[in-house]
């Protein structure tokens, strides 16, 4: 019985929810969105993206699993250079109350600026790379919009370390190091995490905007293309694709983060 | 000169501009092996005295020495039993206790740095508790991780911010007798913060009561004769631990009386008369309305 209600909890409920929302697709399409594929249309044309999910057979025409792979290698090296930058800045924001006086306002100048607006100057900055420009650009554009989260959440879980923690190291004498490493990270690394995870989610939104902008090859690239080669049903593919990435990942990072949650 | 010294200590906070005094020429002498209690309110400033002691904290005024040596930074020299326990929480019992020893005693091996690790948690009964996490524990359980740890970096005196006043009557009993047969066993200096004047008499050989704060300072110093062991059910009884705690207690209520509060406060009464043309007025009087002669008293409470 008690077995039964959890699975109407996690899966029935969810799937009766989904149908909802494909249903009212099928009917808007049907109605007023003349120009809004089916679903049973979008499946047709997609078949041979989703079911052959490595192929290649040219440039941009590739099965959907690869371009997501594509994606995925480009977000993973803009992420890593975010959290490379991000995490010292914010444990220097968190323990120094000059340096968070001096760098604060700025850094709350640029987190607002979309991802859109840093792209074409990441283009600038790298044009002297030439063929490798725009996968520079991307990755500038993704490690300087990505950061933020985990600069601001370090900082608050530095700040946040309770002060009997700190008093334990001085009793003790704990090195600069050794404080770092035993005390300072383990304490904050709860909200570093938060910020962690709240980063990656920004870094696969910005990699779709980034690929749309310079055709680089991926599944944001396939959707600004097909949408160009009006095969609309390839854009609902993609961006169903953006959303089933983004979940996984999010989700995979919880499940890191509780696996670290220290308190 | 004695083991532990401080000299008309005084100790104040600022805050909003506003100082307060905790602290008010505090004379202390504690010998080598003593096992000295001092009692008093919560807030009266204990916290801060033995944060004094321990260097986590400095002095406005006066000198506290160890040894002769000046107290300026705090040290492994002073182990100190936090009231919060204070221990890390992503470390298991042993890694906490470990921690300690590791930095104490750099120079020993790997393998004497264990034993003496191990043999502190067996000391505190807690060995089949080694691997677990202080979020697993209960709460006496955690206040003898700490107790382990302090012993475990073989401190020259042993700085106890109440303890067991986060405990439960029941533990704190069975950890008020464990701390008593600890100490026997080496007999350590031993300086102890309490609220509880029987738990300060059960285990001091001395003790002594602050008053109530602000400006809180030690009162005259009671030793406690009654011969070791004390037991916990006899010593309620005991003649002398009668007399010792009714001086104590008496202090420190004596202390509280002394200290009287007054607030004063314009009371905003009721306009039933007509407005005082001839009352001074500022600028700022002007913009705020009609000025009645009601409106202007003042009244002082005593508490």
């Amino acid at each position: 019985m008690n077995k039964n209600m959890l699975k109407i909890d996690w899966l029935i409920l969810p799937l009766f929810g989904i149908a909802i929302v494909i249903g009212l697709w099928a009917i808007s399409s049907a109605t007023w969105a003349n120009e809004l594929p089916s679903p049973a249309k979008t499946w047709e044309k997609s078949k041979e993206y989703v079911l052959d999910p490595f192929a290649k057979r040219g440039e941009m025409d590739q099965g959907i699993l690869r371009f997501t792979w594509h994606s995925l290698v480009l977000v993973a090296k803009g992420y890593a250079l975010a959290l490379l930058i991000g995490t010292p800045l914010g444990f220097f924001l968190g323990l120094s109350k000059t340096f968070t006086k001096t760098f604060d306002p700025i850094i709350q100048i640029l987190r607002p600026v979309s991802p859109l607006a840093w792209l074409p100057l990441g283009l600038v900055l790298f044009l002297s790379a030439g063929k490798q420009a725009s996968e520079l650009g991307a990755l500038f554009t993704i490690a300087v919009c990505a950061m933020w989260p985990t600069v601001l959440n370090t900082a608050v879980g530095v700040r946040a370390i309770p002060q009997d923690y700190l008093n334990v190291a001085r009793v003790l004498k704990l090195s600069r190091t050794k404080t770092l490493v035993k005390v300072l990270l383990p304490a904050a690394l709860p909200y570093m995490f938060t910020g962690f995870r709240l980063s990656l989610g920004i870094a696969w939104l910005v990699i779709v905007a980034a690929e749309m902008l310079t055709g680089r090859p991926g599944v944001g690239g396939f959707l600004w293309q097909e949408y160009n080669a009006l095969i609309y049903e390839h854009i609902i593919l993609c961006i169903i694709t953006i959303g089933v990435v983004g979940f996984i990942l999010d989700r995979g990072m919880s499940l890191l983060e509780r696996r670290f949650k220290t308190a | 000169m004695a083991f532990l010294e401080l000299r008309a200590v005084s100790k104040s906070y600022a805050t909003d501009g506003k100082r307060t005094e905790v602290l008010r020429d505090i004379n202390l002498e504690i010998d080598r092996g003593e096992f000295v209690a001092i009692v008093g309110y919560s807030g009266a400033g204990k916290t801060t005295l033995i944060s004094l002691i321990a260097g986590l904290l400095q002095a406005d005024s006066g000198r506290i020495t160890l040894n002769d040596l000046d107290i300026v930074e705090p040290g492994p020299d002073r182990g100190i039993v936090f009231q919060t326990y204070s221990l890390l929480p992503w470390l298991t019992v042993y890694e906490n206790v470990y921690l300690a020893v590791d930095q104490v005693f750099p120079n020993w091996s790997p393998a004497k740095k264990q034993q003496h690790t191990e043999k502190y948690i067996a000391l505190v009964n807690l060995s089949p508790a080694r691997e677990k996490k202080p979020a697993q524990l209960s709460g006496g359980m955690r206040q003898r991780v700490g107790i382990a740890r302090a012993l475990a970096m073989d401190p020259q005196i042993l700085l106890l911010d109440e303890p067991l006043s986060a405990l439960d009557a029941l533990t704190r009993a069975t950890l008020q007798d464990e701390i008593g047969r600890i100490w026997e066993k080496d007999r350590k200096t031993v300086v102890m913060i309490t609220n509880d004047v029987d738990e300060g008499i059960l285990l001091a050989d001395r003790i002594i009561p602050l008053s109530a704060g602000p400006g809180a300072t030690l009162g005259p110093e009671l030793v406690v004769d009654i011969p070791r062991p004390r037991d916990r059910t006899a010593i309620n009884h005991n003649e002398r631990f009668k007399a010792i705690r009714r001086e104590i207690t008496d202090y420190l209520l004596d202390s509280r009386g002394r200290q009287r509060v007054t607030v004063s406060k314009k009371l905003q009464l009721p306009d039933l008369e007509p407005e005082d043309l001839w009352a001074p007025r500022s600028r700022a009087e002007l913009r705020g309305g009609p000025v009645r002669r009601a409106t202007m008293r003042r009244e002082t409470v005593e508490i």
